[in-house]
């Protein structure tokens, strides 16, 4: 044991010493691990971003898109019957991950006059299947459904057209038509540009809509679409399913399933990662090619003092573990400081704003763990590899040339 | 049973056209524990070959060398680091003490080595150690900022620190000037008489090998004992200037 300690207290003691040479030596070591640690995290959290912003398009991996049509008047199938079914099939299969989804355009009476606005009427659970995180307030909720003000999640656009910059003033809107009813904004969400829009949760207390289950009628575009969330390997499968058993339970109408989800953005996602850690591969190798320069030079200028610590009792393996953990030992340092150098760079970075327009990730990695390992594993492998060499040389040094009595 | 034990021990060294130079031949030598041992002999004679041979940072090329009755031919290298660290210290002629460390740091060096206890309170030892050589007050001072008597004396300390069964001294006063070398040698064979630990001392310096209780002449290779000041000033050929007046 104290032999394992001795090794390490004359690895540090080399290190504490000679601190200016092992500070330049591992400069280099410090900016690849540095490079290798940030790029890496910077990769995850892009990573993230990419797979949010299209999963907010096109739903988590799988999402299926379920739509029905009558086939002898091409429009959507009557919506009891709709809802019956779906009903039915989310019941039968344990699906747990559904939403359902409509396009529209709505009326809203604006202080500028009414105006036509594209309107999304959404269930609450569309907005956990699609990452959708508002900017202000909440997102869609189950308990909106029996209000009679329907809830708005609105974009900036749409908040700016109401007058108003945030939710502080709890905003309402007249939603025009055969029945108006005043809707309230309960959310904001960062998207659409400058073009005003609108999500409506699907059905609610005080709207004229609320039996049609967000059903088909004026002002929509096409049926409404059943979204289900399966695994991906089982998406297949689920799809036939799906088809047959709807085409059953609707008789007389045509189901189209299909996926919705970005199935490219994985291997995407997975070139730029590989991409990246080439490029902090390389930079590591150059930096520990410093550090391997620095050990030789050294552990030549040293050849009488490892004599000297041989007259001591040094082992040869004693010697050995010495001078390698040395170079573990300053490298490890090395990649200590790169490490905490890159988390608070990272942290600090306005990544939200750069990567994903302000709107927060659903799901924040944070600094990504194994960035931080990887940055550590990378250095002190740096540091034995680069250390390896001139233990070497310092274990194959003639003693009694070294000391020269 | 003396505590090394040489018989015939012989050292030859390859030279880059392959023949075979003897650097050593026939050597027979005892030193018994606590024993004061000098070898005097010209440059070139074959001094620092026996004292890497005593010391095991070389091996032998014939005879047999018993380092307390044990044989060092068949000792792995590893033992041969351990009994190297336990049994000798070593003190050289240009000190070599271990630059930009703390005197108190260089005599705790070859503690790094022990084990237990003494691994444990190695920074202690050491400074006590200072303080029988006379340097408690600067334990502090790296290298640099000392004098080389002071140097030699942390070096001694460092040969001692782990109280060694010999001192294995190469030339200790020669690079001190000739008052120094002598409160030098004083303290180096009071400090290992204090220890029981034999000295063996390689010289040129004939009042350094004045003060051992044997003292041998190595000439071409060859030990043979000597005996009284007129033969000691026979043995070299090279008289130090600075020891003519005293063993004339």
């Amino acid at each position: 044991m104290t032999g394992l300690l001795g090794a390490f207290a004359e690895a540090w003691d080399e290190v504490r010493v000679h601190k200016a040479r092992v500070v330049l030596s591992l400069v280099g070591v410090f900016l690849a691990v540095f490079a290798l640690t940030t790029v890496t995290a910077l990769g995850a959290i892009v990573a993230q971003s990419q797979q949010e912003q299209a999963e907010r398009w096109g739903g988590r991996p799988a999402t299926l898109a379920v739509t029905a049509f009558d086939t002898t008047t091409g429009a959507g199938v009557d919506a009891a019957r709709w809802d019956a079914a779906v009903a039915g099939l989310v019941d039968r299969y344990g699906i747990t991950g559904s939403a359902t989804v409509s396009y529209a355009d709505g009326l809203y009476r604006l202080p500028g006059g009414t105006q036509t606005v594209q309107t999304t009427r959404v269930s609450p659970s569309y907005g956990p299947l699609h990452r959708i995180r508002p900017v202000h307030g909440r997102w869609l909720r189950e308990g909106d459904r029996a209000s009679l003000s329907p809830a708005l999640v609105v974009n900036e656009a749409f908040l700016s057209l109401l007058g108003h910059s945030d939710l502080s003033a709890r905003p309402t809107v007249v939603i025009g038509g055969p029945q108006p009813v005043t809707a309230t904004v309960v959310g904001v969400v960062r998207e659409g540009f400058d073009q005003p829009l609108v999500y409506r949760v699907d059905r609610s207390g005080g709207d004229a809509a609320a039996a049609s289950g967000g059903g088909p009628g004026p002002g929509f575009y096409g049926p409404p679409t059943l979204e289900l969330w399966v695994p991906p390997g089982q998406a297949d499968a689920v799809m036939a399913t799906v088809r047959n058993d709807l085409a059953l339970s609707l008789p007389g109408s045509q189901v189209d399933v299909y996926r919705t989800d970005d199935q490219g953005i994985g291997d995407s996602i997975s070139t730029l990662r590989t991409a990246i850690r080439g490029a902090g591969v390389v930079a590591l190798v150059l930096g520990g090619l410093g550090v391997l320069n620095v050990g030789l030079v050294t552990v030549r200028q040293r050849i009488r003092e490892i004599g000297v610590r041989r007259s001591f009792g040094a082992s040869s393996a004693r010697i050995f573990s010495a001078v390698m953990l040395e170079s573990v030992c300053a490298t490890a340092l090395a990649g200590v400081a790169a490490v905490a150098a890159a988390v608070l760079l990272v942290r600090n970075l306005p990544l939200t704003e750069w990567l994903a327009d302000g709107v927060p990730l659903a799901d924040d990695p944070g600094f990504p763990f194994e960035a931080a390992v990887e940055g550590m594993v990378a250095a002190t492998a740096v540091g034995a590899l680069a250390g390896l060499l001139p233990a070497v040389i310092a274990v194959r040094a003639r003693v009694i040339d070294a000391i020269r009595f | 049973m003396s505590l090394l034990h040489l018989r015939g021990v012989g050292r030859e060294v390859r030279l880059p056209d392959g023949s075979l130079l003897p650097v050593l031949t026939g050597v027979d030598l005892d030193v018994a524990a606590g024993e004061h041992v000098a070898v005097v002999g010209r440059s070139g004679s074959g001094k620092s070959t026996l004292l890497n041979l005593l010391g095991l940072l070389d091996t032998p090329t014939a005879g047999s060398y018993l380092l307390d009755g044990e044989p060092t031919d068949r000792l792995r290298a590893r033992r041969r680091a351990r009994l190297r660290g336990e049994v000798f210290g070593f003190v050289f002629q240009q000190f070599n003490l271990l630059p930009r460390r703390t005197a108190a740091e260089n005599v705790a060096a070859p503690l790094l080595y022990a084990r237990g206890r003494d691994y444990l309170l190695r920074r202690r030892t050491a400074r006590e150690m200072l303080d029988r050589v006379g340097l408690g007050a600067r334990a502090d001072q790296v290298p640099e900022r000392l004098s080389g008597g002071e140097q030699q004396r942390v070096a001694i300390a460092r040969a001692l620190v782990r109280s060694p069964r010999v001192v294995l001294a190469d030339e200790p006063t020669g690079a001190l000037d000739v008052e120094t070398g002598a409160q030098v040698m004083a303290l180096l064979a009071r400090a290992a008489a204090e220890n029981g630990a034999a000295l063996v001392t390689i010289t040129h310096d004939l009042s350094v090998a004045a003060l051992a209780d044997r003292r041998f002449r190595l000439d071409a290779g060859r030990l043979t004992p000597l005996d009284g000041g007129a033969a000691l000033d026979a043995a070299t050929a090279h008289r130090d200037p600075r020891t003519a007046g005293r063993t004339a």
